[in-house]
C-alpha cells in the first residue's frame, strides 16, 4: 500500500466519524433541511468535473466534463438555495411580530 | 517547479479551509437557531472550492467549465426558486440524481483519459474509479424514478418484476463480473458502458420495486450514496475536499436513513427487498364498503363539533402538501383558538414524503412551532382530545400499525388519534395510503368523513366555523 493511499484512508475513516458525529444530535425537525443541505454539500463533485472539462484531453472527455459540470452545479446551487428557503421559514419564532393571535 | 509546488499548496490549504467550513455547517444544522447560517457557512465552503480548482495546473480552457456551469446554475437556481415546499422532496431526489450522473461521467471520462495513456492502471485509481461509475449510476437512476414517483409521473404503487430478488442479484452480480475483469488488468471501455447501464437498470428496477412511502428513505440512501460515490472520486483525483464532503454526507445519510427506518419500525433490507405491498394491496384500494359502513358528514355539521370542542389535534399528511392547505388549515386554527378550543398540532416523524416535511410546511404557514407536537409527546394526550381533525394523513393513523399483525405496517408507531373522543377525516376519496393498504380508522364509529380536495374541505370549515 503507498503511503498517499494510507493518508486518503485516514481522511475517509475519520470523515466518516466526524460524519456520524454531526447527524446524531440533529432534531427530526431539521431532518428536511438537513437531507437537503448534504445534498448541496456533495455537489463538491463538480470540482472533479472542473479538472475533466478545463483539461482540454480531446472531444469525449470534455464533453463528459461539462455535461458532469452542468450537472454539478445544478446540485450546488440548486441545493443550497432550497436548503435556505426552507431555514429562512424555520427563522421565524412564536414571538415574532407576524405572529399574535 | 518551486512555484507550482506553491500552487499546489495553495489550492490545497484553500481545500482544507472549505473542508473546515462544511464541517461546522453541518455542525450549525443541528440547532433551528443556527441552521440558516449554517447553510450558508458550508455555501461559501463550496464557492472556495470552486475557485481553488479553477487554479489547479490541469485547467487550461474554461470555455466548457464556464458553460456547464452557467446551464447547470441557472437550471438549478430556477427550480429551487420555482418550487413549492410541498414539492421539495422530489426537488432533492433530483439534484441528488444530478451528482450521482456527474460522478459517474467524471468515472468515465477518467478512466477514457487512463486507458489512453501509457503503462497499467494503479488498482486503487481503477477500483475507485469503477465504484463511482457503478454507485453514480445507481443514484442517478434511482432518484430519476424517486422524482417520477412522487411527482406522480411514476406510478407511487411498487412495480416488481417476476422473481424481482433473483433478478436484482443476477444484475448485481453481473456488475461484480465485470468489475472484476476490469480491475484485474483488462482495459475495455465498452465493459465500462456496459457496467454503468446494467447500473442503471439496477437504480430504477430497485426504486421501482419500492412503494411511495418508503420514498423519503428511498431519497436518504441515495443521498448517502451520492456522497459515497463523490468520495470515490476523490480517492481518483487525489483530492481531499471530494474525500471529506463525499464521506460527511455518505455517513450522515446513511445514518438518517437508519433513523428513519426505526421511526418507521423497519429494516433498511426489509424496505429495499421486501417491496411493500406486493401482497395484493392495490386489490384493496377499491371503493368503500370493503370492511364496514363509512360515515360522511356536512362541513356544517363538522364546523359545530370543532366549534363547541376544548381540545382539537390537527393531524396533518401528505394531503395537505398536494392540496398546499397550510395556510388555509393555520385561518381555521387561529379561529378555534380565538373561540377558546385548545389548537394543537400532531406531527409524525414521517408524515408527509420527507421527515420534517409537515414542520416545514406549518412554519411557512406560520403556525408557531409551539403548537407542533411531536408523536411521542402527543400521543398521551389523545384521550383527553374532543376532535382529532386528521388531514390528508392516512398510514400515520392507521391503528393496524397496532393491532393488525399481517399487516405490511405492523409495527410502525402511529399516532393514536383512535383514542380521542371523535375522528375527522379529510380525505379525497376512499382510496389507500401510500402504502396502499386499507385503513380501518375510516371504518370506527366515532369516525365522521369530509371527502373533497384538503384545501377547499378547509376552507369549507373555516366559513363553517365562523357561521356557527
Amino acid at each position: 500500500m503507498n503511503e498517499s493511499l494510507l493518508i486518503e484512508l485516514t481522511v475517509f475513516v475519520l470523515a466518516a466519524f466526524v460524519g456520524i458525529e454531526l447527524i446524531s444530535k440533529v432534531p427530526t425537525t431539521l431532518h428536511t433541511p438537513l437531507m437537503s443541505g448534504t445534498n448541496a454539500i456533495h455537489g463538491v463533485v463538480i470540482v472533479g468535473a472542473i479538472l475533466v472539462a478545463g483539461a482540454d484531453k480531446g472531444t469525449l472527455t470534455t464533453v463528459l466534463g461539462t455535461i458532469a459540470v452542468a450537472f454539478g452545479a445544478s446540485n450546488v446551487v440548486g441545493g443550497f438555495l432550497v436548503t435556505d428557503r426552507m431555514l429562512h421559514m424555520f427563522r421565524r419564532k412564536p414571538g415574532d411580530a407576524s405572529r399574535d393571535e | 517547479m518551486p512555484q507550482e509546488m506553491s500552487r499546489a499548496d495553495a489550492i490545497g490549504a484553500a481545500y482544507l479551509i472549505c473542508a473546515s467550513l462544511f464541517i461546522i455547517g453541518l455542525k450549525r444544522l443541528s440547532s433551528p437557531a443556527t441552521a440558516r447560517s449554517g447553510n450558508q457557512i458550508a455555501a461559501v465552503g463550496m464557492a472556495i472550492a470552486i475557485a481553488a480548482t479553477l487554479f489547479d495546473e490541469q485547467v487550461v480552457t474554461f470555455e466548457w467549465i464556464i458553460l456547464g456551469s452557467l446551464v447547470g446554475g441557472i437550471g438549478g437556481a430556477i427550480g429551487a426558486q420555482r418550487v413549492k415546499m410541498t414539492a421539495m422532496p422530489q426537488m432533492v431526489a433530483l439534484f441528488n440524481g444530478f451528482g450521482g450522473g456527474a460522478a459517474a461521467l467524471i468515472a468515465f471520462a477518467d478512466y477514457h483519459d487512463t486507458v489512453g495513456a501509457p503503462g497499467h492502471i494503479e488498482t486503487k485509481i481503477i477500483i475507485s474509479i469503477l465504484f463511482s461509475a457503478v454507485v453514480g449510476s445507481v443514484s442517478f437512476a434511482g432518484s430519476m424514478i424517486a422524482f417520477g414517483k412522487l411527482q406522480d409521473i411514476v406510478t407511487g404503487n411498487p412495480v416488481t418484476v417476476p422473481g424481482q430478488r433473483v433478478v436484482t442479484a443476477t444484475l448485481f452480480a453481473a456488475i461484480l463480473a465485470g468489475c472484476a475483469f476490469l480491475a484485474t488488468g483488462h482495459e475495455s471501455q465498452a465493459l465500462l458502458v456496459a457496467i454503468c447501464v446494467v447500473a442503471l437498470i439496477l437504480g430504477v428496477q430497485m426504486v421501482m420495486a419500492i412503494g411511495g412511502a418508503d420514498m423519503p428513505v428511498v431519497i436518504s440512501l441515495l443521498n448517502a450514496f451520492t456522497g459515497l460515490a463523490t468520495a470515490s472520486t476523490g480517492f481518483v483525483l487525489s483530492n481531499n475536499v471530494l474525500i471529506i464532503a463525499g464521506t460527511l454526507v455518505g455517513a450522515s445519510g446513511s445514518l438518517l436513513t437508519q433513523m428513519m427506518g426505526k421511526a418507521m419500525n423497519r429494516s433498511l433490507a426489509n424496505m429495499v427487498f421486501g417491496a411493500f405491498g406486493t401482497s395484493g394491496s392495490v386489490a384493496l384500494a377499491e371503493g368503500p364498503g370493503v370492511a364496514g359502513t363509512v360515515r360522511s358528514a356536512s362541513a356544517d355539521d363538522i364546523a359545530i363539533m370543532l366549534a363547541y370542542a376544548r381540545r382539537v389535534v390537527i393531524v396533518p399528511g401528505y394531503g395537505l402538501a398536494v392540496a398546499q392547505a397550510q395556510h388555509n388549515v393555520r385561518e381555521l386554527g387561529d379561529l378555534l383558538e380565538g373561540r377558546g378550543v385548545d389548537v394543537r398540532y400532531a406531527i409524525h416523524p414521517v408524515a408527509g414524503r420527507m421527515p420534517g416535511h409537515m414542520n416545514v410546511l406549518l412554519a411557512e404557514a406560520d403556525v408557531p412551532y409551539t403548537q407542533l407536537y411531536e408523536m411521542d409527546d402527543i400521543n398521551g394526550e389523545f384521550p383527553r382530545t374532543d376532535v382529532s381533525l386528521v388531514i390528508g394523513a392516512n398510514d400515520v393513523v392507521n391503528p393496524a400499525a397496532k393491532n393488525t399483525p399481517g399487516s405490511p405496517i405492523y409495527g410502525m408507531p402511529i399516532l393514536n388519534v383512535d383514542e380521542s373522543s371523535a375522528i375527522v377525516v379529510l380525505k379525497r376519496s376512499m382510496n389507500t395510503g401510500f402504502a396502499g393498504i386499507e385503513n380501518e380508522l375510516f371504518y370506527d364509529p366515532k369516525t365522521t368523513m369530509l371527502f373533497g380536495d384538503a384545501k377547499d374541505s378547509v376552507i369549507g370549515l373555516t366559513s363553517a366555523v365562523k357561521a356557527v
